[in-house]
Order: structure tokens, then sequence, then C-alpha cells
């Protein structure tokens, strides 16, 4: 199943590699890692989303919670939790594709954050099924690029991520 | 007062109480040596290899109960060392390693001996640090060996430039120490220790299986306590061998992959189980399925909490260290005042009684040539079964766990997880130097001796009394053993040819060598090697080149699916 994992660690050189290093070395997925500083300068919050059966899911939050530098972690799904990624899609915005181009970007709440005489970037934010189903409604042959940030996540009410 | 960063470095050490430190000079670390030359608080023994200066603090440190000490240079030196830090990782020794590297301005710029230690390291320490800054450097190692001793201990790496131990700082050595971060448990929860007790007591086919975190926590008294008070039978694993006395009836021997019948079958067939400071690993439960196919309930305690649950599910997780839970758990029992069912535990008994009855253990001894079993029995005679016993990896390493018999903790030092070979020889240095007086063997074979034969020239330096007992089968008897059973007979290059002459060669680096061909001289020659209380003497046993190691639970099977010796 698909989680996302938060976790706050030291603000220091060589953290995220002992990260990414823990999921690579025991073969767990990644499929996006972001990270950040928080307002508090000497941490930093990273959010992975992973995939794995329960047992899996387990050792991955047990080996974080192991690393020195990871002051705390949070499994997203063992509550309500919010996500968000923000996606920025440059299309090809021509002739009667223009038009069609604008009304999808409306549809999906996307803004257009720079245009030229023939391409629009899209700057789209929603979870990682909102982008893909954007990307999936319009025409695949006028994507000229696309960068997303991977996800973000955040507990809801009082679930709290705070040192 | 205005201290260089080298200087620094040593005083640290010093505040730390260091005896030892195990280390071989070189570029980026010559300020650190030049720091140790104008003191004489703190030894150094200089290694003939890198390996095996951290395999020597290693030694050191797991026949003591203290943190033992490397220090090695940029480059080749840190490489060199990484054997011997992922040797203590897996064992979960704690280890400081001091390693220079090259100038801050030269990193990254690929200079003379560099390599990026800490990226190197890092998936086999407990955690690594690269000091950037002087000022921070006395800070730094204190955290090094804090998070080195507690919680599950481990080796913890700092990467010292040589620019930083040539700057001045104010020297302060921090007395204490707090991570936000690393808070390790000590006490186990009370709910866990109560539902603990009630299925221990409720019990009718009880095991204990213990591993290296009893030995790690010094938790003998407690486990034998505990052992005692519920009569239940107990085995344990390579690493925890000494943990419980190995002459007390209710031990089964060794578990695992060459353990004892009655322990793998008491293990397979048990209906409570108690895990204390092992981690369930391949070669002690065999194959997991095959493993959970008997439902039984588990109870596992450990101070690392990913240990628990990532093999086989447990039951009662309990968090925290050993000695503290064991102890905590006792006064639960006591407080309880029931016992477990006698007439079920008698009936248990009875069974592994039968188990027991085959004799696993037993071997055909021969007047013609000279069996490994019987020279480690005889080790064990002769020592009175008092010894330090070092030894490297293969099958001279499982008939020393197997037919030794140690009584008490601290006593078998071996490399359990990674399986390095090399490792018995210099870790015999580290045991020797820390226990001058007592009797201290090195178990080996003449394929794993020579990984790190140098180390003889350290051994003559520094006047260290090891026994060394070379099983000579002139294979990699272990290689060979798995070739026999599961590759067609096909020995692909397991064969050990052009071998030296041991004899010569002990006396080339200025020991006494012995070679041993008859068995009827195995005894007196162990007897006046270790009469010899001042030198090392080189013990080469010419054994029986086809004996393998039994009993046997091929990798990948079940703990009841075991091969016994041919003519059981």
């Amino acid at each position: 199943m698909r989680h996302i994992i938060s976790l706050l660690m030291e603000n220091e050189a060589g953290a995220l590699s002992r990260v990414s290093g823990l999921f690579s070395a025991r073969g767990y997925n990644i499929e996006s890692l972001t990270v950040a500083p928080t307002e508090d300068p000497t941490m930093s919050r990273m959010t992975i989303v992973t995939s794995g059966s329960d047992d899996v899911i387990e050792q991955i939050n047990k080996q974080l919670n192991k690393l020195v530098e990871v002051v705390a972690v949070m499994d997203m799904n063992e509550g309500d939790h919010l996500e968000r990624e923000l996606m920025l899609v440059k299309v090809r915005a021509e002739g009667s594709a223009r038009e069609e181009m604008k009304r999808m970007a409306d549809i999906f709440r996307g803004r257009i954050i720079d245009v030229t005489d023939d391409a629009y970037t899209i700057e789209l934010t929603g979870t990682g099924s909102k982008l893909d189903s954007f990307l999936q409604a319009i025409d695949g042959d006028l994507i000229m690029e696309t960068v997303r940030t991977g996800a973000s996540g955040i507990g809801r009410g009082d679930r709290i991520l705070k040192l | 007062m205005e201290l260089t960063g080298a200087e620094i470095a040593i005083r640290c050490l010093q505040e730390e109480g260091v005896e030892y430190v195990f280390g071989y000079p070189g570029g980026a670390v010559l300020f650190i040596y030049d720091a140790l030359f104008n003191q004489d608080k703190i030894k150094h023994i200089l290694v003939r290899h890198e390996q095996g200066a951290v395999h020597a603090a290693d030694g050191y440190a797991r026949s003591t109960e203290k943190v033992g000490v490397a220090l090695v240079t940029s480059g080749p030196g840190a490489t060199n060392a990484v054997t011997g830090i992922a040797t203590a990782y897996m064992d979960s020794i704690p280890l400081v390693i001091i390693s220079g590297q090259v100038p801050t301005g030269f990193i990254g710029e690929d200079a003379f001996q560099e390599v990026d230690t800490v990226g190197i390291t890092r998936p086999c320490v407990k955690h690594n640090f690269l000091v950037k800054d002087v000022n921070e450097l006395a800070s730094t190692i204190k955290k090094a060996f804090h998070l080195a001793k507690s919680g599950r201990p481990g080796p913890v790496l700092v990467d010292i430039p040589k620019d930083i131990s040539n700057q001045k700082a104010e020297f302060v050595y921090p007395s204490s120490v707090d991570i936000r971060s690393y808070h390790p448990a000590q006490h186990g929860d009370i709910g866990q220790l109560k539902q603990a007790a009630q299925l221990l007591l409720g019990a009718r086919r009880p095991m204990i299986y213990t591993g290296g975190g009893v030995v790690l926590s010094g938790a003998s008294r407690q486990l034998v306590d505990l052992a005692h008070l519920l009569g239940f039978p107990l085995t344990s694993t390579l690493m925890g061998l000494g943990g419980y006395p190995a002459s007390d009836k209710q031990f089964l021997g060794m578990l695992g992959m060459h353990g004892t019948y009655e322990a793998n079958l008491a293990m397979q067939n048990c209906d409570v189980l108690l895990a204390i400071g092992a981690r369930f690993d391949d070669r002690v439960i065999g194959n997991v399925e095959h493993f959970g196919q008997v439902p039984r309930k588990i109870i596992h305690i450990d101070i690392d909490p990913s240990s628990i649950a990532k093999r086989v599910k447990v039951d009662v997780p309990i968090v925290g260290d050993v000695a503290h839970v064991l102890g905590d758990l006792l006064a639960v029992l006591h407080s309880s005042k029931q016992q477990p069912d006698q007439a079920a535990l008698a009936e248990w008994w009875q069974q592994i009684d039968e188990w027991r009855g085959l004799n696993c253990l037993r071997y055909k001894n021969s007047d013609e040539v000279i069996k490994p079993q019987y020279v480690i029995e005889m080790l064990h005679k002769i020592t009175g079964g008092d010894a330090f016993v070092t030894s490297d990896v293969g099958q001279h390493q499982m008939w020393a766990a197997q037919y030794y018999g140690f009584n008490q903790p601290r006593r078998w030092i071996n490399s359990g997880g990674l399986g390095t070979m090399g490792f018995g020889l210099p870790a015999a240095m580290g045991v020797q130097l820390a226990h001058p007086g007592a009797a201290v063997a090195c178990v080996t074979g003449e394929g794993s001796i020579q990984m790190n034969i140098q180390e003889l020239s350290t051994c003559k330096q520094f006047r260290l009394p090891i026994k060394i007992v070379a099983l000579n089968n002139r294979y990699l008897g272990m290689v060979r053993q798995w070739q026999e059973f599961f590759h067609g007979n096909r020995y692909s290059e397991s064969y050990m040819d052009a071998l030296p002459d041991f004899v010569k060669l002990a006396e080339a680096y200025g020991h006494i060598g012995m070679r041993i061909e008859k068995p009827s001289d195995v005894e007196p020659a162990l007897k006046e090697a270790f009469a010899r209380k001042d030198d090392l003497v080189f013990l080469d046993f010419k054994t029986d080149q086809t004996e393998n190691v039994f009993p046997m639970v091929p990798g990948g099977k079940g703990l009841s699916e075991v091969i016994l010796a041919e003519d059981l």
C-alpha cells in the first residue's frame, strides 16, 4: 500500500543521504522524496512517498527512527491527513489548442504562469492523482515538459509533527 | 586552555579513560600521532594493517565492557578499516574509529589519499561525523563515545581533516551529552511485561532463546535467575554463547544451522518462545515459513525496535535494555506467586531429553588422524574451560562454538554477523591486552589465519602470548563441506595448495611454532603451549581433511530438517 511518511531531521550535511541510503540498502521503494528547511532552521522536514506491505512499512518507520539525525517520524496514513503536490507543465498552445488548454487549466484550477506565442506553462496543485488526471485529460502530444515536486503531507487537525 | 585539534582529540580519549588505541599512522593523521607522542597515558598499538587495528579494538571491546578505539589515516587507511567496522556493526560492538581526512580545502578535489570516508562507512556504522570546525571536535568525540556504547551499541566514526587537527581551539570536554533525536529505551513497558509473564506462566512447551544482547547488556545473572525460577529449557545463538553457562543442565546448546538437535527441535516445537537480545536471523531459524508453520506465542525483548517483528511476527514486543527488562520481569513473576504447570513442563522435558539422547555432537575419534572436534575438547580441558577464545570464520568456528562450552560471557569472541575471515588473530591481540595474564586462544584455520597473518609481527612487538590453534585441513573447510553437500563434490577453488610452513613462518616472526600430526600429541602439545606463559605459540594441527560440521540445517530449510553425522 502507498504510504506518506513525514519526518523531521537535523538540518545537517549528509542527513539526506542517510535516509536515501537506508531506502536503497534495504530495498525499500521511493515514489518521491522532498525535503526543505522548516521554520526552525536547525531542522528539515522530509516527505517520502513509499509503498510496501504493512510489515515493510513498519520496518521503514522503525529504521527511519533509528537514524541518529532523525528527530521525529510520522506515518501520515495512520490518521487523517492532507496531501498536496505541485506540478509545472509546459504545453504547446497554438491555434485551437490554445483555447482548449486554457479551459482545461481552469477546470483543474490550474494557473497559467507563463505565456509565449506558442506555449503555456501551467501551475497545478493537488493530490498526485489529480495531477495524473490532468495529464491524461489533455492531449499528450502537446506536453513539452513536466516537473513535479513530489508529495507533501500534513496531518489534519490535532495531528502535528513538531518537536 | 588552547590546544590544537590533534591535542584535543587525544585529550578527549584520555577523558574517556581510553587505555589503548589501535592504529597505523599516515599523512592525514600526522598531527594526531604527534600529539600521541607527547603524552604517556594512552598506549598506541601499532598494527600491520588497518583491518587488524579495528578487529583488535573490537576484540578489546568484546572482552571488556569498554569502547574500543582505532586510529587510521585517510584514503586507504580508512578503506582498509571498513571490513573491521562492518564486522563490529553487524555484531553491535561499541567502537570509536578516528580517521584522518585530507585538509578541508582539498575535500572533493580527488586529493592524494582522499576518499569519502563518511560516505563509504555510512551503511556500516551506527553513526559518523565529518568534523569541519575545530571548536566542535571535543563535543563530537563526546557524542561518538556516547552513541557507541549506549542503546544498541555499534561503531561510530569521526573523520578529522588534517587542517582541523592543526587548528587551535579552547579545550573543554563536555561532562554530559544530549542528542535530542536519540533516547534509547531502558525499561520495558510494564503492561507488556505483565502480558509476557502471563504467557510464560501459562506455557506448556516453553523455550528461552538468547542472543548477543544478553552479553552486551551484561544480563547473565538475571538470565540465570529467570531460567532457574521458571525451570525452562534455554538455547543460545552463536553470539550469545557464554551469556548462560553451557554446563547448566537447562542449556540445550547452540541453535541454528549448526545447532544441536535438541535446541533446534525445542525451538521449532515450543508453544511459548521468549526471545532475549536475539534477532531471528537466517542462520538461526532457517526458513521463516517453515518456522512459522508451528503456532507459538513469541515474546521478544530487544533494545532495538527494528529488530522486533523484522523476520517473524511477535505477540509481545518489549523494547528495552535486556538486563533491565529481565530484572523487571523477574519482579513481576515473583509478585505473581504463580508457577508454570509443572506436569506439562515435566512432559516437555521428557521430550527434550529424548532428543538429547541422540547425542548429536557425538563424533568418531581416531587414532590415526586428528579430529578437529577433539582438538577443541582438549583445548577446553587444558584451559579448564576458562580461556578467552577468539575465532575466525568457517568450520573451526563452529567446532569451537559446539565443543568448547563457554560458562562465562565475553569469553567467546567471534564475527557472527558479517562472518569475517581474518578476525581471530587481531581480535585476540585486543583481548590479550585487555587481560594480560589470561589464557587467550585463537582458533583458526589455515585459510582464515592467512587473511591477517601480518599481525604476528604486532604480537611480537607487544609481546602478546596468544596461542594460535590452527585446525589445518588444507581445505577451505566450510566451502568444501557445502560443495560436497550441495555442489556434487566439485571442490571449486576450495583446496589450499602451496601452504606455507606455519612453524617456520611463526619462527620467522620470532614466535614458537609446533606442528602436530598425531592424535596422541594433541593434548601434550596444548599443555606445552599453554605452559609457555610469555610466548606466542602457533599450533599447526594437521586435521582430518574431510571432516564435516554436524548437525546441519541446510540454507533455506527448516529447523527440524536437519542433517546429522552419517554414522548416527
